[in-house]
């Protein structure tokens, strides 16, 4: 230690002792699981709480325990193969089928908007156009032109999650640096070549952010197209289960669908981290 | 070994024109900018230029041109003996980012100018010459790994590789190692030399870097802006091989001040 040290620390008693750590809150040191735990059993204390006390009748907010029998009422109905297995075997087919049609159109748009001049200038506009549009409302035309089957269904899911693929496609083939674009030109590459050994490989990150966000849409869509077609899906158990007033019912199903979408995700997000292994860091900030 | 090598240097020196650019100029917006204007410069077998200047003087404009990535406005650019119209074979360049693609290894990366030329099966036929100069760079036992887990310092050992697997005439060095830190950038710079001295290749190097430029080159080319053209050609006649040694010594400190007062006269208006 130098004399300055010496002066201005006069009262530590020897010059190995550490003088200043940084301290953590014991809070930040509390496990994760632990925390979610606690905001977990609040959530279901204050609705509780709410139920009760009779602060909002029980035919439109049932209490944490009737939700929770028919959560396992529900489950049993699908564990055993009864018409709720069918009923989300049709769902499961909807958002399966329009995944994989907004994933063809959506890719397929995504490259040539993204590729080509033409598809930039002329193209993108237009799909701008139609993006902003409430997309939920053309789901009477969906019907009108596919009818009450899952066709229809099918449609309105693909329509919603293919603009976020197109737009993470597009986008990321512009990510391409202009070192790399160069390096390829001086090796003499094709176009096709640029496209698919740099310009492809590079755009993998934001086409599969779009996926994480289709992944959500294209749920949406399914159980919208039942809402507003009909048919004999998971959407339609919650819309007569509303219509007959079994809160519990609806909360249950709800529940069961989220479980569905997240799965979704974590699906593409497992996808994600397989073939775009070289960016494990940005996976989790990128996964919103 | 090195005395060898450095004198088939020196023989080499003295040799064949490789590249040879004349009254080369590039202008801008329909002949509104003069970006560069009368260039004339011959690279010969196994020697090392630089250009140096300011930013705005030309010198990207010029290595595009070397490069084959844009067509001059006048001139003639030939290389062994043939017009530049493109990119070829023969032009191996450099960027000041490695560039490396993070999905492919090392070793992947390097073969890539033969699997964009020729294919997969020749790209395959050509890692055992990866190897090899994967060994010269010192990067042996990093063939498999990916150019997130390389240094960079390394990536840039692994980007020399890459440009070196076409076994072009002609190096072009894009301000190769500006991204690097100070100390490595020395340390790579002596590499280099070592590289292009075993090699016996020419090699024409961009840089911002006065020391830089002196320590590495046979001859200096000082370029000024508006019009971008070349003011100065300054020979360098340290002895090689070049040490960072040589970097305290009166002669390299009065070329250095030299490019320097050279570059000062216009940098700057």
């Amino acid at each position: 230690m130098t004399d300055i040290d010496q002066n201005t620390l006069g009262a530590i008693d020897a010059e190995g002792d550490t003088v200043w750590t940084e301290q953590t809150s014991w809070l930040d040191r509390v496990p994760r699981a632990i925390q979610m735990l606690f905001v977990f059993v609040v959530f279901i204390a204050l609705w509780d709480m709410v139920t009760r006390f009779g602060f909002v009748s029980r035919i439109i907010l049932p209490t944490p325990w009737e939700t929770g029998n028919d959560l396992i009422f529900v489950g049993r109905n699908l564990v055993t193969g009864g018409y709720m297995l069918a009923a989300l075997w049709i769902t499961l087919q909807e958002v399966f089928y329009g995944f994989l049609l907004a994933l063809a159109i959506g890719f397929s748009l995504g490259v040539i908007v993204g590729e080509t001049a033409f598809g930039e200038r002329a193209i993108m506009p237009y799909l701008v156009a139609i993006d902003t549009m409430p997309k939920v409302a053309f789901a009477p035309l969906f019907v009108a032109w596919l009818g009450f089957d899952i066709d229809s269904k099918v449609a309105l899911a693909a329509f919603i999650a293919t603009f976020p693929i197109i737009v993470g496609t597009a986008a990321g083939l512009h990510a391409a640096d202009t070192n790399s674009r160069n390096l390829f030109k001086t090796m003499g590459a094709s176009r096709w070549q640029t496209l698919t050994k740099m310009k492809l490989p590079m755009a993998l990150p934001q086409i599969f952010t779009g996926l994480k966000i289709a992944s959500v849409g294209v749920m949406a869509g399914a159980i919208t197209g039942e809402f507003l077609g009909g048919g004999k899906g998971f959407g339609e158990l919650i819309r007569t289960a509303a219509s007959q007033l079994n809160t519990p019912r609806v909360f249950s199903l709800i529940l069961y669908l989220s479980v569905v979408g997240l799965g979704l995700f974590a699906l593409v997000s497992w996808l994600q981290g397989r073939v775009v292994f070289w960016q494990k860091n940005r996976l989790s900030s990128s996964s919103e | 070994m090195q005395a060898v090598a450095a004198a088939t240097g020196q023989a080499a020196t003295a040799g064949d024109p490789v590249y040879e650019l004349r009254n080369v100029g590039k202008t801008y917006a329909r002949n509104a900018i003069t970006a560069l204007e009368g260039v004339n410069l011959t690279l010969t077998k196994g020697s090392f230029s630089a250009v140096i200047g300011s930013s705005g003087c030309g010198k990207s404009t010029l290595l595009k041109i070397m490069s084959g990535l844009i067509p001059p406005s006048t001139g003639r650019v030939v290389l062994q003996n043939r017009p530049v119209t493109g990119p070829r074979r023969d032009i191996g360049m450099m960027f000041q980012q490695a560039t490396l693609f993070p999905w492919r290894t090392t070793l992947e990366n390097i073969v890539l100018p033969i699997e964009i030329r020729d294919g997969k099966a020749a790209a395959r036929a050509a890692q055992t010459q990866a190897r090899a100069l994967l060994e010269l760079v010192g990067l042996k036992g990093f063939e498999h790994t990916y150019p997130g887990e390389l240094s960079g310092g390394m990536a840039q050992r692994a980007s020399i590789c890459r440009m070196l697997i076409t076994e072009p005439a002609v190096l072009l060095l894009d301000e190769p190692f500006s991204a690097l830190d100070e100390l490595t950038r020395d340390f790579m710079n002596m590499e280099l030399q070592r590289i292009c001295t075993t090699r016996n290749a020419t090699a024409f190097l961009v840089t911002h870097s006065i020391p830089e430029a002196v320590i590495l080159s046979d001859v200096v080319y000082v370029m000024k802006p508006r019009p971008g053209r070349i003011a100065e050609v300054v020979t360098i006649d340290l002895p090689r091989p070049r040490t960072l040694d040589m970097m305290t010594t009166p002669k390299f400190g009065a070329l250095v001040e030299h490019i320097r007062s050279r570059l000062d006269k216009e940098a700057f208006i």
